[in-house]
């Protein structure tokens, strides 16, 4: 199954950038952490390794495979999703964790990955239109969204959700919507706020309404935006200095280790460190998308472009978090957030690029 | 309609391009956001992160004691345990609100109150919530501190009165400063003080405010965000507060206050020889020792709804028609300015009728043809009211005027009264009416408008038995370092002289002899041997009636008089005068009068046991 010449053919500098981006994380997991929890650096760092594990075999099954299999796949990680919504471990006021005995696992993760490949499986079984899709095109490939989206919404998870939208838009923009229907899908957008709005938990308003004016409750739901405000700030231009961070390691930034890992970077690295790492991110993107045009066929054109759109929201939306620019969505950053789902998960995409990338050609 | 049909994605490349471009777009947007915030506002948020670790802690001062002239402690600091709260720190309020009335029994909604009015302090600075806890109260608190995150315990000086309500007029007491005093304070460029901080409230602790305060240190300390202490960064210790060392005598301040408690009065001793105040007391007095501790409703209540209004300090704030004890002054005046003789005899009979109306005398039968002398000693009304009418008003106000009266004696105290002395012009302009001779009549004899307060009335009998000196009331001795050394002495400070003769001067004293040595004397019960009293009493009326009886349990307690008595002793060698008013207490030398026999009894056996021990330590030292 593995031949010779993919090794040739494997994207190296994809994965070292990943890899690189996950011990730069692990550094910063450490400083941010070493004082309280000391043992969470290490468990990032086996996490890693079980990542690398996992990424072989999604590495070496050539990805028709997947394609056979996506809508069995997506069928399994939506009863992943109801079983961890009926049964499981809640934390922070949501239920998005299965207890799996040596790991809490998160099943919305996973769900992503098998979103992307049914997604993608069914827009390259169709016949699509050159000028479009209509809306009534796009019923299908809603249909498919609905059901992950409302279960991680239900946990509640909204970053997560946002994630699923995101990429869902931007796979259905790849293959071209008729410009009449995005028009009405953006004034139906427009109208439901209201009930959006409506229909959002209190903290989440709170969380909304803060960001529009963090100094409205400081000590509050603006908490979080100030002082990770006041963390990449006070970086300056140099930064502090490895582990001589104050806002993280004196526990003034909420989250310091998952989502709100950046600003401890930030505050100890300056602007050097957050510029090399956001470059290292765009380098990360500009060769996925090489990937994805170098594709043999709609499917893996189609998934690849689905994670590199994923690992690009979610960097997008939690750098855009700590730096202010918008509402705080819990969001991890990826590679650099601590969490073993999550890191897992970003692999396996990882793995799929590098699994597409090698069998870019038709021979 | 045209389709997709192969499986090759050529169709969707080209708009790969776009998407890159939004990428670079997007990707540009963060790095100029990174450059704002970490290049251009850095030195802004580098301010903000300081503050965010960096406290400033403040260790009170320990306030200054105040001892008695003997060193016996009247305030004093011992340690005390604050609960205090940072609200930043607390997870759970609600949770936090109801342990803490369980552990310490102070009602939910209270707390909450206190919490909301420490709006405006500044983050992460703790809201005491009750001071002083006991010791019981203060171990469950520190057995739950780890379930309740943003609770403390402060330990801190807490001011404490060792003799409560005896000296409580005149300690007063201290208090967390209040929104407006701090204003006060700010204004008149004291900035020191910041809320939270201790101050004196009433009484010497007000007045020695500045003395007594020392100065707070502090300490800048690293926190994280749970507050905790990471390292002192630098500290500065506090400087307690001097010393003051008053001129009270415990011994005849318990008398006084022992002699006082049950009625409504004051009294108050002086050192005649340079004004020092011995011995002041209030009745009904208050505990100080509650005010400080976060009063709780019930007392306060209580406090407050005294009819017999507890927080004023009757020896400098109660004023007083003199009475009788007055007559001194008219005898002085008529003496001085020529009108009577020493010898000179008059009529004194039951009634004196001037004007169409009738003046009686106290005594129905009438005191017969008597001198001066013989008037003061039976404090014979009739005389008097002939005497005044010769001496005239405006001569009388002269004379009280020299004596202190109607103006404030500068003891210290703000609140201090200033009596009143009345004159035609006086009357002219406060009720806009001419002076009648009846007023001179009831003037003569401390009626009328006259008022004093029974710290100006000692302090006159004090100038009397210095032989003409009218000096400053003090109570403050010395001011000393808290290592005991001596930093300021206080001297007595003259207000004036009273330039009587030194025949009329020694008329007056043994006529206040008289008062009690003679058989018909009106305190002729104070003649105990060996203490050699002088004094008057005096009857200030409250209403007049229309049948004046002996029996004062006939009389509703509000219409009765207020009984005085004022004296010396020894009255040829003074080193005491006691001025005592016994509200309602009927005749003077009735209630009045026995309080002033105990001060001056204590007072004068405290001094000659120290003469003794002096003595023998003398002989003893010349022996060696």
């Amino acid at each position: 199954m593995i031949e010779k010449r993919y090794f040739f053919q494997t994207d190296w500098l994809l994965l070292a950038i990943a890899i690189a981006l996950t011990v730069i994380g692990i550094a910063n997991i450490y400083s941010a952490t070493h004082i309280h929890q000391p043992y969470l650096y290490k468990k990032q760092l086996y996490w890693l390794i079980v990542a690398l594990v996992v990424m072989v075999p999604v590495v070496a099954i050539n990805y028709s495979l997947f394609e056979r299999f996506a809508y069995v796949i997506y069928g399994i990680s939506l009863v992943t999703l109801v079983i961890a919504l009926l049964w499981g471990h809640s934390a922070g006021g949501s239920r998005r964790w299965l207890d799996l005995g040596f790991f809490h696992f998160q099943p919305s993760e996973l769900a992503k990955i098998a979103f992307m490949m049914a997604l993608a499986k069914y827009l390259s079984s169709r016949e699509l239109p050159r000028r479009g899709l209509s809306l009534k095109e796009l019923m299908g490939p809603a249909a498919l969204l609905a059901p992950p989206f409302l279960l991680v919404a239900k946990q509640p998870d909204l970053g997560t959700a946002l994630i699923f939208l995101f990429v869902f838009a931007s796979m259905l923009c790849i293959v071209k919507i008729r410009l009449k229907t995005m028009l009405a899908i953006s004034a139906g957008l427009l109208a439901m706020i209201p009930f959006v709005w409506h229909s959002l938990k209190d903290y989440q308003k709170a969380r909304l309404l803060s960001f529009l004016d963090p100094t409205m409750d400081p000590l509050g739901s603006g908490y979080h935006i100030l002082q990770s405000k006041i963390a990449i700030g006070s970086g300056g231009f140099m930064g502090k200095g490895f582990t001589q961070g104050t806002q993280g390691t004196l526990m003034f930034l909420p989250a310091h280790h998952t989502d709100f890992i950046f600003p401890v970077l930030a505050e100890e690295w300056g602007f050097v460190g957050s510029f090399v790492v956001l470059l290292l991110f765009l380098l990360f993107i500009i060769r996925g998308m090489d990937i994805t045009g170098s594709a043999k066929d709609r499917f893996g054109f189609l998934l690849a472009f689905g994670i590199v759109s994923m690992i690009f929201w979610h960097t997008v939306v939690n750098m855009g978090m700590v730096t202010g620019l918008l509402p705080v969505v819990g969001v991890p950053l990826p590679f650099l957030s601590y969490g073993g789902s999550f890191l897992v998960t970003t692999f396996v995409g990882v793995g799929l690029l590098l699994n597409i990338g090698m069998r870019r050609f038709l021979f | 309609m045209r389709y997709i049909s192969d499986k090759d994605p050529s169709e969707f490349r080209e708009r790969l391009f776009i998407a890159i471009g939004v990428v670079f777009f997007i990707f540009s947007i963060l790095v100029v956001r990174l450059w704002y915030l970490q290049v251009m506002k850095s030195h802004y948020f580098g301010e903000l992160s300081l503050n965010n670790r960096i406290r400033v802690t403040k260790t009170p001062a320990p306030r200054g004691l105040i001892l008695a002239r003997d060193g016996t402690i009247l305030a004093e600091n011992r340690p005390g345990f604050d609960l205090a709260i940072i609200p930043e720190d607390v997870e759970d309020m609600e949770k936090t609100l109801s342990t803490l009335e369980k552990l310490v029994g102070v009602n939910k909604e209270i707390l909450r109150k206190r919490i909301k009015r420490a709006r405006g302090r500044p983050p992460f600075k703790s809201i005491k919530l009750k001071k002083d806890l006991s010791w019981e109260e203060m171990v469950r608190v520190a057995i739950y501190r780890f379930e309740l995150p943003g609770v403390l315990i402060e330990v801190g000086p807490t001011r404490s009165y060792p003799l409560g309500e005896i000296t409580a007029h005149l300690i007063g007491y201290v208090g967390e400063i209040s929104v407006r005093e701090q204003e006060r304070l700010r204004r008149a460029g004291k900035t020191s003080y910041s809320l939270g901080d201790i101050i004196g409230k009433s009484g010497v602790e007000a007045i020695y405010e500045n003395v007594l305060r020392g100065m707070d240190g502090g300490r800048q300390i690293e926190v994280d965000a749970h507050g905790r202490l990471i390292k002192v960064m630098k500290e500065i210790p506090p400087f307690p507060g001097n010393n003051l060392r008053l001129t009270i005598d415990v011994p005849t301040q318990l008398a006084l206050w022992e002699a006082l408690s049950g009625k409504a009065g004051a009294g108050i001793a002086i050192d005649p020889r340079n004004g020092k105040v011995l011995a002041m007391v209030s009745t009904p007095s208050f505990d100080p020792n509650l005010l400080i501790g976060g009063i709780s409703e019930e007392d306060w209540q209580s406090i407050i709804n005294n009819p017999f209004r507890v927080f004023t300090n009757r020896a400098i704030q109660g004023q007083y028609p003199p009475a009788s004890t007055f007559k001194v002054i008219t005898a002085a005046a008529a003496l001085e300015e020529g009108i009577i003789e020493p010898s000179t005899k008059m009529y004194s009979g039951p009634v004196f009728r001037f004007g169409g109306r009738e003046y009686r005398d106290w005594k129905p039968e009438g005191h017969g043809n008597i001198d001066i002398k013989k008037a003061i000693i039976e404090s014979a009304d009739t005389f008097f009211y002939q005497v005044g009418l010769m001496v005239g008003i405006e001569r009388l106000a002269r004379y009280a005027e020299m004596f202190g009266f109607g103006k404030k004696t500068g003891i210290g105290f703000g609140t201090e009264k200033a009596g009143l002395v009345p004159t035609p012009e006086w009357k002219k302009k406060t009720y806009g009416t001419i002076w009648y001779d009846g007023e001179t009549i009831l003037t003569a004899i401390g009626q009328g408008f006259l008022l004093t307060t029974p710290l100006q009335l000692a302090n006159a009998y004090a100038s009397i038995a210095n032989g003409g000196t009218l000096y400053m009331p003090q109570f403050v001795e010395s001011i000393e370092s808290p290592s005991g050394k001596v930093i300021k002495e206080f001297e007595p400070v003259e207000l004036g002289k009273v330039e009587l003769s030194t025949e009329t001067l020694s008329l007056l004293k043994e006529a206040l002899r008289g008062v009690v040595a003679d058989e018909d004397g009106t305190a002729h019960h104070l003649n105990v041997d060996g203490l050699r009293i002088a004094g008057k009493t005096g009857t200030a009326q409250v209403v007049r009636l229309k049948k004046r009886t002996r029996d004062i349990e006939k009389i509703p307690y509000k219409h009765r008089d207020h009984a005085w008595f004022v004296g010396f002793a020894p009255y040829d060698d003074p080193r005491i005068v006691v001025a005592v008013i016994v509200e309602h207490g009927g005749f003077g030398s009735q209630s009045a009068a026995p309080v002033a026999l105990k001060v001056i009894q204590t007072y004068l056996k405290g001094l000659e046991e120290r003469d003794k021990l002096l003595s023998t330590e003398h002989k003893r030292g010349e022996r060696l």
